[in-house]
């Protein structure tokens, strides 16, 4: 019988386990299963991808819903009770649980209506630059040619202006800035990382034999692109797109940090945290609640992306 | 190699063309108004205003205020600041030196301490040292500077009493080491979780068992057949991130009070300086610019494998 | 003085040291690999040995244990998850299992070389041949960067690169498979070791390579009176080259022969298998034989014999009882040297 699979030489080992080494539970030897279905059975056992999992579905459902969670409204300010009274850490959930900000609002009520901007910034943005991304970076990789020249300028000229600056100068520009325009100018700097992974996977799957058979019998650009190339380019966009969800929380909080990002009304963990570094030295908690909050929800997703990054790719880690 | 660095400088002509019209747009064709902002809160009639423009050049139509700071450009003149008349690029070059300063330090610590966890996280995948590794950058990366920054402050400069909160006006190489930690931190994750993953996945590779098989002692092994494989990727990331730390400064800066290009662009943003603006960000384009041909021209030394024609 | 060290570490002529016992003498070597699925048998109790001058061939499917055996021997199995839970690898009598890494490292590339499959991935793609070849006499012999690059373009030379001097600067990628493969030779010969492991050298080679290739392996052995374990799949190999086989089988030697007897008088049934299911020009135009049924998975090795599953000839005795390796003789029970199956019927087998 020919020794076809020792080209890597290391015959036993390899023969024997019938399954990549490096994931933690691969599939059954002689089962083949899609990458998706592959990548599921992974991730069911995952912990990492679990605990994430939960935290981002509490802090979906705070985000929709934050009255469940508390009573205190984020905006009723009592002035007497301002830095006055620390938290109260037996007070579970009470507004009064994680003490009062400079203002003398509930911080508790703000930590949990402050994750409706986070979580529609991350989640929005996140959709609109794939969307965009995917569409430019599957052009240019399948026609190739001037329309890949051209696409892929454009791709470097957004790329080379940096991204918190650029944001920064679209945000500025705007005297009423609600959580879309945040939305808006993250998104409009955002979608360069994903055009150019889709134009890369574009280009090697369109050479790929099924691609070309498909063309060989007659299929339409829009259907080998629809029904053959995205479904298989889309695995390394998708990690992509969720590791970077993460980032565009952490965006949003920095530029509104900075003050040109969100503002009053909006509740923002961000704001909160530029609103509180005044008093750092006297009370910390006010500063260090929401800067944790932030940090909690951004490691979240970025569990969740790097959990589906390992069972899309246990070899990209 | 010549032919293939002059393709390049073409190239980068584009590029440095787009961004910068890129960024002059945003903030000459976007609401927003310099002269306003200058005027602040005082009541300025609009015959007033609108000469002020003129002699600006502001009322001029857009593509025509670009041509022309860009002919001034390729002169040397970056323009005037609006509020103080100063030009430029005196401005600029009196705040360079200090973000330079603070990214050569976060730079060095982006390599020195990513590297160095990379590899030893790398060296014994899937231990639990590896997994620690691991989960510390994912945590690092999580932070965004802004709250890092503040624990740092608040833990070494409050609780501990290390070291001053802010920096001083012309601060001190010591006093920038704080800083440079919190901008280098998330350089460090990616930079460690890359040495890792590269360093992983050589070891597994089959001229590490050829050296093995060589008799070649374990630090030579590791040393020079491992490291000169796994490194490849990472001096390419690292050659990027030059450019990526030069705009993360901005935060840092905000957060440590240091007087720098990012303070700088903060400032102007608030006064819709367009030319202070748009001169930083041409700047750091053109160090992007720079660092990536030399990325590019570095990886061709580094991997025999690659050619350019 | 550093240099007595040296002095005594250059090869001494082979005839001196210790003329009797085999250079090599592999005793009961199991091995094993601990991995999610189980606990894979890998090898379990190889015995052979091989003499200064002698070539051993090595024939097995991927995952009879062949490779795992070699990388034993060599001192580069991963463990884990590899684990040697029993037996003896004696080089010049000395049980290498029992060394130190440091004496360990000391043999290899200096008395015990090894060249493996396909030279592209095992050489460094990233360094100089030279700089590789170099490196044997640098870190072994502390020869300076200079000294080393000579005897490296000698090398290239005595392995029949044409050009050496020219190509000492050449990367990998840029030579053709034969003359990378010709470098992997080099850097084995290097410092003129007692024995050379082979690991399936040509298998990645075209065939008209593959042969200059073996021709100039054997060449060098018969020059240089190395010890020589060829490790192969291909049968066709190891007939012009070898002195003595061993076929293994599920991490077991089934059956051991001279080279010429084996193919003439397979006592293995799985011997016989292999042998039929080669293409031959006088049966042209029949079925190719071909051996039923697949290699067994090592973590659920079949009882008895492994290879019933496969074997046309099984009785219910092989189904429960490992056959050992028995000295094969003559119908008349005239010894056969060097010969041994582990078959229950080796005997109406090989006299049919």
């Amino acid at each position: 019988m020919p020794d076809t699979t020792a080209l890597k030489s290391t015959d036993a080992p390899a023969a024997a386990v019938d399954a990549p080494p490096v994931t933690d539970s691969g599939p059954a030897p002689g089962k083949p299963r899609s990458l998706w279905s592959d990548a599921w059975h992974d991730l069911r056992r995952n912990p990492l991808f679990l605990i994430s999992m939960v935290l981002i579905l509490l802090l979906v459902v705070m985000a929709i819903f934050p009255s469940l969670f508390t009573s205190a409204s984020p905006r009723d300010a009592d002035l007497a009770k301002h830095y006055l009274q620390h938290p109260n850490w037996g007070h579970f959930f009470a507004p009064d649980w994680l003490g009062y900000d400079g203002q003398g609002r509930s911080i508790y009520a703000r930590l949990i209506y402050g994750a409706r901007a986070s979580i529609m910034v991350g989640v929005v943005v996140t959709i609109a630059v794939t969307v965009l991304g995917l569409i430019i970076g599957m052009i240019a990789g399948y026609f190739g040619g001037w329309i890949d020249t051209i696409l892929s300028r454009v791709t470097d000229i957004f790329f080379g202006v940096p991204f918190i600056v650029g944001a920064m100068v679209i945000l500025t520009s705007f005297e009423q800035r609600s959580v879309w325009v945040v939305i808006l100018s993250l998104s409009f700097l955002g979608w360069t990382q994903i055009a150019r992974v889709a134009r890369g996977s574009v280009i090697t799957i369109k050479q790929a034999d099924y691609v070309v058979a498909a063309k060989a019998l007659g299929a339409s650009t829009t259907r080998i692109l629809t029904r053959h190339i995205l479904p298989n380019a889309i695995a390394p966009v998708i990690v992509v797109a969720t590791i970077a969800l993460g980032g565009y929380i952490a965006a949003e909080a920095t530029l509104s940090f900075l003050g040109i990002g969100l503002a009053e009304p909006t509740v923002s963990w961000g704001i909160d945290v530029s609103a509180a570094s005044a008093q750092l030295r006297n009370a910390p908690y006010v500063l260090i609640i929401p800067s944790v909050m932030v940090s909690i929800t951004v490691l979240s997703f970025l569990m969740f992306g790097d959990a589906v990054r390992n069972a899309l790719d246990p070899k990209m880690r | 190699m010549g032919r293939y660095v002059a393709r390049r400088l073409l190239q980068m002509i584009p590029v440095f063309l787009g961004s910068t019209l890129l960024v002059f747009l945003m903030m000459y064709a976007l609401p927003g108004d310099p002269v306003r902002a200058l005027a602040g809160e005082q009541h300025v009639d609009a015959s007033q205003i609108a000469a002020m423009k003129a002699s600006l050049g502001l009322d001029k139509p857009i593509w025509l205020q670009y041509l022309n700071y860009l002919g001034n450009l390729f002169q040397g003149d970056f323009g005037q600041q609006i509020g103080t008349q100063r030009p430029v690029a005196e401005v600029i070059s009196e705040a360079y030196p200090i973000t330079v300063r603070l990214a050569i330090f976060a730079f060095v610590f982006t390599v020195v301490a990513g590297i160095s966890l990379g590899i030893i996280a790398g060296l014994k995948a899937e231990s639990i040292r590896d997994r620690g590794l691991l989960g510390l950058t994912l945590v690092l990366i999580s932070m965004p500077s802004f709250v890092l920054g503040f624990l740092v402050q608040y833990f070494v400069a409050f609780e501990l009493g290390i070291a001053k909160p802010n920096v001083s006006l012309e601060p001190t190489n010591g006093e920038l080491i704080m800083p440079a930690i919190v901008l280098a931190s998330l350089s460090l994750a990616y930079v460690a979780r890359l040495t890792r993953t590269s360093v992983a996945e050589n070891i597994r590779a089959d001229y590490m068992r050829t050296a093995v098989a060589k008799g070649l002692p374990r630090r030579r092994v590791i040393g020079v057949h491992l490291m000169r494989n796994s490194l490849i990727p990472v001096v390419t990331f690292l050659g990027t991130d030059i450019g990526a730390l030069m705009g993360g400064a901005i935060v840092t800066e905000g957060i440590f009070n240091i007087k720098g290009v990012g303070s700088l662009v903060f400032e102007a943003l608030k006064k819709r300086e367009g030319a202070t603006v748009v001169g930083v960000v041409t700047l750091l384009v053109v160090v992007y610019l720079v660092c990536s041909l030399l990325v590019d021209l570095l990886y061709a030394v580094l991997d025999p494998r690659i050619r350019y024609a | 003085m550093t240099t007595i060290d040296k002095t005594a570490h250059v090869p001494a002529p082979r005839e001196s040291v210790s003329g009797d016992g085999p250079l090599l003498d592999v005793r009961d070597l199991h091995v094993e690999f601990h991995t999610r699925d189980g606990v894979a048998k890998a090898v379990n109790g190889v015995n052979y040995t091989v003499s200064a001058g002698e070539t051993l061939a090595v024939l097995g499917e991927s995952g009879s244990g062949k490779s795992v055996t070699a990388q034993t021997i060599m001192g580069i199995l991963d463990m884990p998850p590899g684990k040697i839970t029993q037996g003896e690898i004696l080089f010049r009598g000395q049980d290498m299992l029992k060394m130190s890494n440091e004496e360990r490292r000391k043999i290899r590339g200096r008395k015990i070389a090894m060249i493996f499959q396909d030279a592209l991935s095992s050489l460094n793609p990233v360094l100089t041949v030279g700089y590789q070849l170099g490196e044997m006499f640098r870190v072994h012999q502390g020869l300076s960067r200079k000294d080393a690059k000579a005897k490296a373009i000698e090398l290239m030379d005595q392995v029949k690169i044409p050009a050496a001097a020219a190509r000492i600067s050449d990367y990998p990628h840029q030579f053709s498979g034969g003359m990378r493969q010709r470098i992997m030779i080099a850097m084995a010969l290097a410092l003129e070791p007692d024995l050379i492991i082979a690991d399936e050298p040509t298998t990645a080679l075209d065939v008209t390579v593959q042969a200059q290739v073996m021709d100039l392996l054997a060449e060098l052995q018969r020059e240089y009176n190395m010890g020589l374990i060829l490790i192969t799949h291909d049968l066709g190999v190891v007939a012009d080259v070898a002195d003595k086989i061993a076929v293994m089988y599920a991490g077991r030697i089934v059956e051991t022969a001279p080279v010429g007897e084996l193919y003439s008088r397979p006592a293995h049934p799985y011997t016989r298998g292999l042998l039929d299911s080669i293409p031959r020009l006088d049966q042209k135009g029949q079925e190719l034989y071909a051996i039923k049924g697949l290699p067994p998975n090592l973590t659920r090795i079949p009882a008895g014999c492994a290879f019933s599953p496969r074997c046309p000839k099984a009785q219910d005795i092989c189904r429960t009882e490992v056959p050992p390796l028995a000295p094969v003789t003559e119908p008349d029970g005239a010894e056969l040297v060097g010969r041994g199956s582990a078959c229950h019927f080796w005997k109406e087998t090989i006299h049919g």
